[in-house]
């Protein structure tokens, strides 16, 4: 089946997730992201799985951590107000070393904000909005393909490193339709046998799952642990993709929506004549610092496209290391970057002090 | 975005109710049935239960960046509450097609706008079927368009109605045939 199909990205990624052999969804209404329970609804009984819709998006991630524990591929979506009430769960899922998927289809914030689509959760999902010394795994689709794609992946990474994997959409990749190919892929990755669930103990040891670890200097150890997993991570899991690079005057960095604008942007003003490229996280934690850092050595320029008032740039700041000058464009509470006002900063950058390192600058 | 190949943005709106979300879903999906590249776009949530829908289409040759459209080449204005927020943003030189039975005289829109009057819902109840003003409305866009045929629209009907709407798709067919020869023969 490699049909392309006409499908909203909350739609295809609730079917991605049924063919990426999640077990059971746990989920709480709110805008823009309704389209996933309730297609869950429908879909997880016809093939006998486990829907519940929660009481609480509290109820929902202590639900995922409940069926997680037991060995099941678990997950859970929200939006931005939503995903804040479950960070505490996400910290506890941290802890017990549990695989997870969590999808936050983000809208405006702070508070209640607005239903509109926005990035500024970014934060949030790449510092951790729970408590304590840990990460999550953050994947930043920018298509309704890659809403798909994604799925297995995360469920793969979740259950590879026992963690969280977020998927940090927006709303405008949750409403919008977008032909599709949805086919089923066998994974390519050796996961670990869940030898740790909780299955019944007739006849074996006891398995404990939990967070709490009180013994003097245990939760140090653990904390150790959970560090060398994350550096694992940070080796072998960082996705980005570069676009238009050669001979770049101005390097854009953008993700989700925010990237498909600007790659737009980027074609545009290599169309005028201005040498402008982009590079996208697709992975948000970990970061692709040491791609940016080694762009850094040879382009002098960066800006960062964002749907929030600058989150991401300091990633990008702390990557290039002050090798290059880091300009920020960002819209908020709704707004969405126009290719004409990008295209406009790139016009005026590439005329002042950027360029390729050692090429010589434009005057 | 129109400077090289083919591009088309356009805006559906009116009342919740009229179809309007439908008629989007139908010209995304004809699309993409013809190999174009495209994005379908909703409003979604309060706006929705405020009494207005409208749904943003892209149709192009090459990868869409942003399927939100700031300023349509097209407007199929269903109402005139549609008319009256979305035809000032309607580009130079772009198309309006305005539901005539909803919406009285012709607006003055500045930059060479081509209009369209066309009374969708008395010639829905003409074809004996209300609700159909959406695919008349929509046969005329495509027939002053031109690059898709209602013919193709007619044969994707089947994809985006529900099953149990299905008993109309002969009487939708001829919603958007008789849309198209309103605009191609202006009666």
């Amino acid at each position: 089946m490699s049909e392309r199909v006409l499908m909203c990205g909350n739609k295809a990624l609730a079917e991605a997730a049924i063919l990426a052999g999640c077990d059971a969804y746990f989920g709480y209404p709110i805008t823009p992201q309704n389209e996933i329970p309730a297609y869950m609804s429908r879909r997880m009984p016809e093939e006998g799985r486990v829907f519940v819709q929660s009481e609480s998006e509290l109820a929902a991630i202590s639900m995922v951590f409940g069926a997680s524990a037991t060995g099941k591929r678990a997950m859970t979506t929200s939006s931005s107000p939503g995903i804040s009430l479950m960070q505490e769960g996400i910290s506890y899922l941290a802890g017990a070393e549990l695989p997870a998927v969590v999808v936050n289809v983000m809208r405006g914030g702070p508070g209640l904000g607005n239903i509109a689509p926005s990035q500024s959760d970014y934060f949030q999902a790449t510092r951790g909005g729970g408590h304590g010394d840990y990460r999550t795994i953050v994947l930043a689709p920018s298509t309704v393909q890659e809403m798909v794609d994604f799925m297995p992946l995360a469920f793969d990474l979740a259950d590879q490193y026992t963690m969280t994997v977020l998927v940090l959409a927006d709303g405008i990749l949750g409403q919008m339709m977008e032909p599709v190919v949805l086919e089923k892929k066998q994974s390519k990755r050796k996961l670990p046998p869940k030898d740790w669930a909780l299955t019944g103990a007739n006849g074996r040891k006891q398995h404990i799952v939990r967070s709490l670890w009180l013994a003097d200097g245990r939760l140090e150890e653990q904390n150790r642990k959970l560090q060398t997993k994350y550096e694992q991570v940070l080796k072998n899991e960082v996705l980005f993709e570069d676009y238009r690079l050669e001979g770049a005057e101005v390097v854009v960095v953008a993700y989700g929506v925010a990237a498909r604008i600007a790659r737009s942007a980027v074609d545009s003003a290599r169309e005028e004549g201005i040498a402008a490229g982009l590079i996208r996280p697709i992975t948000l934690w970990p970061f692709p610092t040491e791609r940016i850092g080694k762009a850094a050595d040879k382009y002098g320029l960066f800006l960062a496209v964002e749907m929030n008032m600058g989150q991401m740039v300091e990633d990008v700041r702390l990557a290039v290391e002050g090798k290059a000058s880091v300009l920020f464009h960002g819209r908020s509470g709704g707004g969405v970057p126009a290719v004409e006002d990008i295209v406009g900063i790139l016009r005026q950058a590439s005329g002042s002090g950027g360029g390729e390192k050692g090429v010589g600058k434009r005057k | 975005m129109t400077t090289n190949g083919f591009c088309e943005e356009i805006i559906i709106a009116g009342f919740g109710g009229q179809g309007i979300i439908l008629a989007g879903k139908l010209l995304a999906q004809t699309a993409m049935k013809a190999g174009r590249e495209v994005t379908y776009m909703p409003s979604y949530g309060a706006e929705v239960r405020g009494g207005t829908a409208n749904c943003m289409v892209i149709v192009s040759d090459k990868p869409i960046a942003n399927p939100v459209v700031t300023r349509p080449c097209s407007l199929i204005a269903m109402n005139k509450a549609s008319l009256t927020k979305f035809g000032p943003r309607i580009k130079a030189g772009g198309l309006l097609i305005m539901n005539s039975s909803l919406i009285d005289g012709e607006p003055e829109l500045e930059g060479d706008i081509e209009i369209v009057a066309i009374p969708a819902d008395d010639l829905a109840v003409e074809l004996g079927s209300p609700r159909s003003a959406n695919m008349v409305a929509m046969g005329a866009y495509l027939q002053k368009r031109g690059y898709l045929g209602p013919d193709a629209a007619a044969v994707c009907l089947a994809d985006v109605l529900a099953k149990r709407h299905h008993e109309t798709l002969p009487v939708n067919s001829k919603a958007l045939h008789r849309g198209a020869e309103f605009a191609a023969q202006g009666s």
